[in-house]
């Protein structure tokens, strides 16, 4: 499979205006990949995930292409979006703990879910009780409420329904955001082990938090104030990064080992642009260390390295 | 019986925005300005005018309030006669001398609907305001206290909440041989606070959590200090939504009360028009301009307040605010 | 689960206590002397028979034993079910009376009540969805919840029965006819006057049931769980169904909360219809200062309103899944 993304625009209708929150974004993912999405927030980042899978107002879709395995996705049509949905691009969304009918056992659930998309629950409850159990809930949770089980449970339980009919993208939307670290390791690698064994073919990780991506990510995408900044493999973003936002993010990560009295934490200092009414060109230019005169330019996401794509006039000299 | 809209989880009869029962959409609600908090109180008034005078629910319910209450105030100017004198010819229909025509006794029925008006008004704001005073501080005091207190006072207003309004309310008035506007108002108020107490409690445990009030806690301010600077200030709004359903619902069961005779024995109200037009067989007199009027004025003023409550609901949680 | 409905029982059983306790401690401590104002109304006239009655009744209050012995024996004959004498229907027991004008309160209000509350629930959940009937609904709506019941009767029987003589305008049944269950002309006659009472009370519960639905499913749709049936495809009827399920959780505690109401508009629409319920009781009741008859019928409504509750209760245990699990869903 792969995804292919041109130019994807996605705005927020709001009263005060037109929030240009996802402002061309072009990229693609290749068959088996995971990727990380990262950046501060509001950089745009769940929108570009949600556009996928459904732009919902107020969110406003302004133009762009998606070719998911060959074939276009109708984006701006929530109906005709409804049969890729599921079976060919799934999400674990943010609010997974919450996702689920409270006041459905969460087996009758699945089963309704699927007799609605046309899927005999009796052809996939084995597979669906294997899975479940690889993620280490029994069948018990078949016959219970929603209230009854553990955040965590509930999450894991999302995890699985979600993939359950194989879709070739997944969105995981800040699914480790919630959790300690622990969890949050068994959850990535969980979602590793989904792409191991074909339950996914592809996955978006959306993220802040860049070290879980060190982890188990293949690539790394790095979105500032709605754009696209840089996308390479996981460890040329982290050991050398061709974006000046990429390398201060990188830079601000504590280092284990690494005491305060050898090496001070640096921040980036000031705050992202508003997106109402966004400055020209480079959208990092007034926090960035090395722009000049060209930045009010706006630089392409063009490739400045073997699969190393960067939005920055200098990106050579990051 | 008071048919305060629920808002949230709110008072018997009318239903509102989010009639979900739970605390987190109480909170969410009003609260969901506090952030404006930050701003400083001035600057979030002035936010609440500016949007308010912009929803076409909140200004139609006012115009058509403001409307009724100049009525109420300049009415009375246009007539010299008092309610229950006889000046003219009995069952009368509406004409240039009397302009909502006469009763069955000769009585004027434009002064009786004017006069009436101030006395639906009085005993809405009386009972109303009764009401919210009592719900507040039994809510206040339950919410913020806990404990023992809470259960006492929560068992309290679940009693007095079971207990129909009306039905206490008509237990109390049959034995009064005099009565009223201002006991009419004060019976309303002392039977009409449950759901109110309920509400405040619900928002008051909410706050009682948060950072601010834990700092004010710290700081060693007293209690009563504490729910009047910190606590009070963030429900405002929330309690001026109460405070609207109320003075409505106050003036609904003032009606139901006079239509069964136990209104006040010395002033005229316009459910005690009703009584006397169904007494006195207007109906079947068709009479109509005796029994249309006092109860279309009830009708349109309560609906102002639940049109002014449900506008500014949408004001105060720009969720509900339709783009 | 238990503990559920053991707080439940418990409240209403104090309610009944406070209830009966107000209704016993009022005459008592009211200005004025309850005996002689019933009295004034009676028709007996003669100044023997007068006194006679006094100290009968006097005798019947108990005002000649002390306080604490007059609750006492209010309670002893009130759990033997025995209410006191009328003197507006001079002799008759008050149970007996309430018991007979009972059915008739009922026969208009449960159903009016029950549909309402379900056709309502069903107009509400239609309304949601397509937005130029909301924008026409919820304004009717609040309207018609802002109008006094005994109004829209007046304007009803004003209408339809004087004006254009579909309807019978008093009573239970035609006052020409005496009861007889098995004849059509009878029957005929008793769901006529039944109707305009019932529509009454169903027009104006109707409107409020189908706003606090609208605004209940509307809530439901915005929830997680909505939201991620649609993003991973699921049809709306499926969300619908969902969300109508939730949302008529709250409904089934609102009706709880709205007996009082409830009550209020069902006695006044009986008084306009003159419809021989527990309403036009105790109007009459009052303006007859039959006090005796006045107590019983609010410990009526009392009962009835406890029942009323408790009923709700079970259906909500019943209709709530997560309530047998023994966690507590919704409101308790």
């Amino acid at each position: 499979m792969s995804l292919q993304v041109e130019n994807l625009r996605v705005h927020y209708q709001t009263l005060d205006g037109r929030v240009k929150a996802l402002d061309g974004a072009t990229f693609s993912i290749e068959d088996g990949e995971i990727m990380g999405l990262a950046g501060e927030s509001g950089c745009g980042k769940t929108t570009l995930g949600t556009s996928l899978i459904r732009l919902a107002p107020p969110m406003t879709y302004i133009e762009g292409k998606v070719v998911l395995d060959n074939t276009e996705l109708p984006v701006w049509d929530d109906r005709a979006m409804r049969k890729f949905r599921y079976s060919e691009i799934s999400v674990i969304p943010q609010y997974a703990m919450s996702a689920m009918n409270p006041t459905r056992k969460i087996g009758k659930m699945t089963a309704e879910l699927l007799k609605a998309r046309g899927i005999r629950y009796s052809d996939v409850e084995h597979e669906f009780k294997q899975r479940l159990e690889l993620v280490g809930l029994s069948d018990d949770v078949l016959g219970m409420y929603p209230i009854e089980l553990s955040g965590g449970m509930k999450q894991r339980a999302v995890m699985v329904l979600s993939t359950l009919l194989n879709p070739s993208l997944l969105v995981a939307d800040e699914i480790t955001s919630a959790l300690d670290v622990s969890s949050q390791r068994a959850v990535a690698e969980m979602l590793t082990e989904f792409r191991d064994r074909g339950w996914v073919k592809s996955v978006i990780f959306i993220t802040h938090d860049v070290s879980v991506l060190a982890q188990i990510a293949d690539s790394i995408m790095i979105m500032y104030a709605g754009k696209l900044a840089e996308k390479a493999p996981t460890g040329s973003v982290i050991s050398a990064p061709k974006h000046p936002y990429s390398k201060l993010l990188i830079e601000s990560l504590p280092e284990m080992g690494v005491r305060h009295a050898e090496r001070e934490l640096a921040g980036i200092p000031g705050k992202p642009p508003g997106l109402l009414h966004p400055p020209e060109g480079c959208r990092f230019r007034d926090r960035c260390p090395i722009a000049f005169e060209r930045c009010h330019e706006q630089p392409p996401f063009a490739e400045v390295a073997a699969n190393h794509m960067s939005a920055c006039w200098r990106a050579e000299e990051v | 019986m008071s048919r305060e809209i629920r808002h949230p989880e709110g008072p018997p009869g009318v239903p509102t925005t989010s009639n979900a029962p739970v605390v987190d959409a109480a909170v969410a609600a009003p609260l969901a300005d506090s952030g404006a908090a930050v701003l400083g109180p001035k600057r979030k008034r002035n936010e609440v005018v500016y949007f308010a005078l912009r929803n076409s629910k909140f200004l139609l319910g006012m115009v058509v309030l403001l409307l009724y209450v100049i009525i109420g105030i300049v009415g009375p100017r246009f007539t010299d006669h008092a309610p229950y004198e006889y000046v003219g010819p009995s069952n009368e229909a509406p004409g240039s001398e009397f302009w909502l025509g006469t009763t069955t006794f000769g009585q004027d029925v434009y002064t009786q609907v004017v006069l009436g008006l101030g006395s639906t008004f009085a005993v809405g704001l009386l009972g109303g305001g009764l009401a919210t005073l009592l719900g507040m501080a039994i809510g206040f005091t339950a919410g913020y206290r806990g404990g023992w207190i809470d259960e006492v006072l929560s068992m309290l207003t679940n009693i007095v909440l079971t207990i129909p309004q009306l039905a206490a309310l008509i237990i109390v008035a049959a034995y009064l041989q005099v009565r009223g506007v201002i006991i009419e108002g004060v019976l309303i108020g002392l039977f009409g606070w449950p759901w109110i107490a309920r509400a405040i409690r619900a928002q008051t445990f909410t706050l009682r959590t948060r950072e601010f009030v834990d700092l004010a806690r710290l700081s060693g301010v007293g209690t009563a200090k504490i729910i009047r600077r910190e606590i009070a200030p963030n429900m405002s709004s929330y309690l001026v939504l109460v405070l609207i359903l109320s003075f409505g619902g106050a003036i609904l069961t003032g009606a139901f009360l006079e239509f069964l005779g136990l209104g006040p024995t010395d002033a005229v109200t316009l459910g005690t028009m009703m009584n006397h037009a169904v007494s006195w067989s207007a109906l079947q007199l068709g009479l109509w301009w005796w029994f249309v009027p006092p109860g279309l004025v009830i009708t349109m003023i309560v609906s102002a307040l639940y049109f002014m409550n449900v506008g500014l609901d949408e004001v105060f949680n720009p969720k509900l605010r339709k783009t | 689960m238990r503990r559920y409905f053991g707080r439940k029982l418990l409240l209403y059983g104090l309610t009944f206590f406070v209830a009966a306790t107000i209704d016993w401690l009022i005459p008592r401590f009211m200005p004025g002397d309850p005996v002689r104002s019933m009295l004034a109304r009676a028709p007996q006239r003669s100044p023997a028979a007068v006194e006679a009655m006094t100290n009968y009744y006097n005798a019947l209050f108990g005002l000649d034993v002390p306080l604490w012995q007059q609750y006492l024996n209010f309670w002893g004959s009130l759990l033997q079910g025995d209410l006191g004498v009328s003197t507006w229907l001079p002799g008759q027991p008050v149970t007996d009376i309430l018991v007979r004008r009972i059915p008739y309160s009922l026969a208009v209000l449960l159903p009016a009540v029950l549909l309402s509350w379900w056709a309502g629930n069903r107009f509400g959940a239609f309304a949601a969805r397509k937005r130029w009937l909301d924008n026409t609904v919820l304004p009717i709506g609040y309207i018609l919840r802002a109008t006094p019941e005994m109004w829209l009767g007046i304007l009803l029987v004003w209408i339809l029965g004087i004006q254009l003589n579909i309807f019978p305008i008093a009573g239970a049944y035609a006052f020409s006819l005496s009861p007889n269950w098995t004849s059509p002309v009878f029957l005929r006659s008793v769901f006529l006057h039944w109707l305009l009472p019932f529509a009454s009370l169903f027009i104006v519960m109707f409107g409020g049931w189908a706003i606090g639905m609208r605004n209940l499913i509307i809530y439901e749709f915005e929830s997680d769980y909505s939201r991620y049936l649609q993003a991973i495809g699921a049809p709306q009827r499926l969300i619908r169904r969902y969300a109508f399920r939730n949302a008529v959780l709250p409904q089934i505690t609102g009706l709880a909360l709205q007996l009082g109401v409830i009550v209020a508009g069902a006695v006044v629409t009986e008084i306009v219809f003159a419809y021989p319920g527990l309403g036009l009781t105790i109007y009459q009741a009052i303006i007859n200062n039959d006090y005796f008859l006045l107590q019983g019928a609010f410990l009526f409504i009392i009962v009835g309103v406890l029942v009323a509750n408790f009923c709700i209760d079970i259906a909500y245990v019943l209709v709530d899944p997560r309530t047998r699990t023994g966690m507590q869903g919704g409101t308790a």
